[in-house]
């Protein structure tokens, strides 16, 4: 579903990816993992489109099309969804209004007509249970005055909605209690099927052991320094990072 | 890749303004200049009575001895008065008998701009008063208006058909003296909507005036008069567009309300003049006077306006508080791009005891556009309890743009309780990623960032112009992302 070959960006003069390679297959989960400023939030960046990231190198490949040459709203219409570290708000814009806009151009961009009020409002329901989102924030301002976890939780309820194939969970863990952990990795445990798959970062295991990932990946300074399966997440949760920097920093010159 | 900010803003400073046709249409134009044969002859014209005249004449010689304004926060252009004409109608055989006998012309120049004037077709629950360059061509759903004893016709035929009604209000609210604009009106008017509502009666239809520019070198100089009596209620809609040229053209309009004793007026505009190409030249100076009193007890006036026209947008829709417990509200979205200049607001001027006003102000600026919020609130040592309530805000986009705040606030009465917020965000590119990123492109998003920003107000639009009002913000800030 996803190929990345040898993929390097820089942000202004730094470089902050120097040469990823990973394929991501439907039905998988993988988690990247690594210190503060390794690279983890750049790839989802770069991978999305953002503006002031530059790739200098290498190929992304979702489902045999060029990623890298899309904008980034093709990008999410060709079904890359990215929940966000930190959610923006948007006052005013009502959130329900702003998931039909969404999910309406996603259809006008593989030629299907607008959803109808009726099922949209069925699929609302049925999402808000699924995930447990509450209803009264869904028609609210876009995370206008949401708190922390209601953000977080805001993203799992729009991955519900879109129905992506493959979404970044960027440490979507941060900044939620253990109730809220538990609530979202259940939504996004229901969510997981045979067609889509997950890429999760997150700095800390805790989030593993709700959503387990089939790979485990562990990024230093640009790089995949290395790759595992579940037990790598809960070797690193032993040791820290510091054994996996030493070879890497060595290995970067 | 996406496009950056600079490319897109590039792109849609370029965008045609949609109204910018000319009608070819025969007209009766007076020579250019200004003096006391010029209202004269418009009076003449006019067929006025001998007092309109005299009123005229008066506000001329006010005018002369007007100074130029200079508190405002924009250069005032240089305006030769003389080089403009004061009078311009679409010249038409015979008196008018119904709306077959409209010039096709006229009725397709309104149609393409979206105000159909056959009663069969036009919007449900809206009478339409359609005025092009100085005179009103058409006013729709007559019959059933006088039904309820409501009067809604140009302010021409009132003069003839209602002589003591305009006697007693004109100028009532804001006499010629009040500024030079004002007085440059009160000499030279030629045509505006006057609405009467008699007592107890509620108009079951929202009342509506399009105001075209169509001739060159011309300016429009209308007059508008609502009056509310006892206990009625009305919802009165404008908008305006004008061709595109590369001469700036005057629009100096007075709009004057009075709601008497438990009535009350809800007055909406939608402003979308010519405002000028992106370099700045042409586009209409709108200099406008508007101001409503509510001069019995528990009256309400209530102003909402849609400001995305004009290359200068110069007003300040304003309530005077006369009766105890009255309201005045004021609602605007004020949206200036390329080199657009706004400098508006509102004046509430509390008398009565127990007033309340409300200010609910959102400027947008792109490209390189200026946008001043300018309000006063003034409390009487008769208003006892007076409230007031300010909130301005101010919404950037691109880094070339200005917001400015301008509060003016007085109170002599100490129970008066005054609140002022303000606020000035810019569009994130986080937001506009946000979104793109959920599969809504950047025109979108900024439409529907600039539409949740300025919801406020339009949600105070009569329904049937809230949609287009929304459409226009999108067109308007198209592309303008920063």
């Amino acid at each position: 579903m996803l190929n990345i070959k040898n993929l390097q960006a820089k942000v202004e003069d730094k470089q902050i990816l120097k040469g990823i390679d990973l394929q991501v297959n439907a039905g998988e989960i993988h988690a990247i993992m690594g210190p503060n400023g390794s690279g983890k939030s750049s790839l989802a960046s770069v991978l999305t489109g953002r503006e002031n990231f530059e790739v200098t190198g290498g190929e992304v490949s979702f489902d045999g099309k060029n990623l890298l040459e899309m904008s980034p709203e093709d990008r999410a219409r060709e079904g890359l969804f990215l929940a966000f570290q930190y959610p923006v708000e948007v006052p005013g814009v009502s959130n329900i209004n702003f998931l039909r806009t969404a999910l309406n151009e996603i259809r006008a961009y593989h030629n299907e007509p607008p959803m109808e009020a009726k099922e949209f409002l069925r699929l609302t329901k049925e999402k808000q249970k699924l995930v447990e989102f509450d209803a009264r924030l869904t028609n609210r301002s876009l995370n206008e005055g949401f708190s922390g976890g209601e953000k977080k939780r805001n993203e799992i309820f729009q991955l519900a909605m879109l129905n992506p194939k493959l979404a970044i969970l960027d440490e979507t863990d941060s900044g939620l209690d253990i109730d809220a952990l538990r609530v979202v990795s259940s939504g996004v445990n229901k969510l997981r099927s045979d067609k889509n798959a997950f890429i999760v970062i997150t700095h800390y295991q805790r989030l593993l052991e709700y959503i387990v990932p089939d790979f485990v990946h562990v990024l230093y300074n640009g790089r995949i320094v290395k790759s595992g399966t579940k037990e790598l997440a809960l070797e690193l949760e032993e040791k820290g990072y510091d054994w996996i920097k030493e070879p890497a920093a060595t290995a970067s010159v | 890749m996406a496009k950056n900010s600079a490319e897109i803003i590039e792109e849609y400073s370029d965008k045609e303004y949609e109204y910018g046709f000319v009608t070819d249409i025969e007209m009766d134009v007076v020579p250019k200049g200004l003096n006391e044969d010029t209202i004269h002859l418009i009076s003449a014209k006019k067929n006025e009575p001998q007092w309109l005249l005299e009123w005229r004449l008066k506000a001329y010689q006010s005018f002369l001895k007007q100074p130029e304004p200079h508190w405002q926060n924009f250069e005032l252009p240089k305006i030769d008065f003389q080089d403009i004409s004061y009078y311009a109608a679409p010249r038409q055989k015979e008196k008018l008998k119904d709306m077959d006998e409209v010039d096709p012309e006229l009725i397709a120049t309104f149609e393409k701009l979206g105000i159909p004037l056959s009663e069969q077709k036009v919007l449900a629950g809206v009478a339409v008063d359609a005025v092009f360059d100085s005179v009103s061509v058409a006013t729709t759903f007559q019959k059933t208006l006088k039904e309820h004893g409501i009067i809604f016709s140009s302010v021409s035929k009132a003069v003839q058909e209602y002589p003591e009604l305009v006697q007693k209000y004109l100028g009532s609210v804001v006499p010629y003296s009040d500024n030079m604009f004002a007085a440059l009106n009160g000499a030279v008017f030629s045509d505006g909507s006057f609405v009467y509502i008699p007592k107890g009666v509620r108009c079951p239809m929202e009342l509506s005036t399009y105001f075209r520019i169509n001739a060159g070198n011309t300016g429009q100089f209308e007059r508008t008069l609502i009056i509310a009596d006892e206990g009625s209620y009305v919802s009165y809609l404008e908008g305006c567009t004008a061709p595109k040229r590369d001469e700036n053209q005057m629009h100096a309009a007075v709009v004057e309300l009075i709601a008497h004793e438990n009535a009350e007026i809800k007055y909406s505009t939608v402003q979308n003049w010519f405002p000028g190409n992106k370099d700045g030249t042409g586009g209409i100076y709108n200099f406008v006077t508007k101001r409503g009193i509510c001069k019995g007890n528990n009256a309400k006036i209530s102003w909402t306006q849609v400001e995305t026209g004009s290359a200068i947008t110069w007003k300040y829709p304003s309530v005077i508080l006369q009766g105890d417990n009255s309201t005045g509200e004021f609602y605007s979205v004020a949206v200036t791009k390329n080199k657009q200049i706004a400098d508006t607001g509102t004046k509430m001027i509390h008398m009565g005891k127990n007033t309340k006003s409300r200010i609910i102000s959102k400027g947008i600026s792109a490209g390189e556009g200026q946008n001043s919020y300018r309000g006063q609130v003034k409390v009487g040592t008769k208003a006892e309890n007076a409230r007031n309530f300010t909130q301005c805000d101010s919404l950037l986009i691109g880094d070339r743009c200005g917001a400015h705040t301008f509060p003016y606030i007085e109170s002599k009465n100490r129970s008066a309780t005054i609140e002022h917020e303000a606020t000035t965000s810019k569009i994130g590119e986080d937001q506009i990623f946000y979104l793109n990123q959920r599969g809504i492109d950047t025109e979108k998003a900024v439409a529907l960032i600039v539409n949740g920003y300025a919801k406020e107000v339009l949600n105070h639009l009569p329904m049937e112009f809230a949609v287009e009002a929304q459409k226009l913000l999108s067109i308007t800030l198209e592309g303008s992302v920063g």
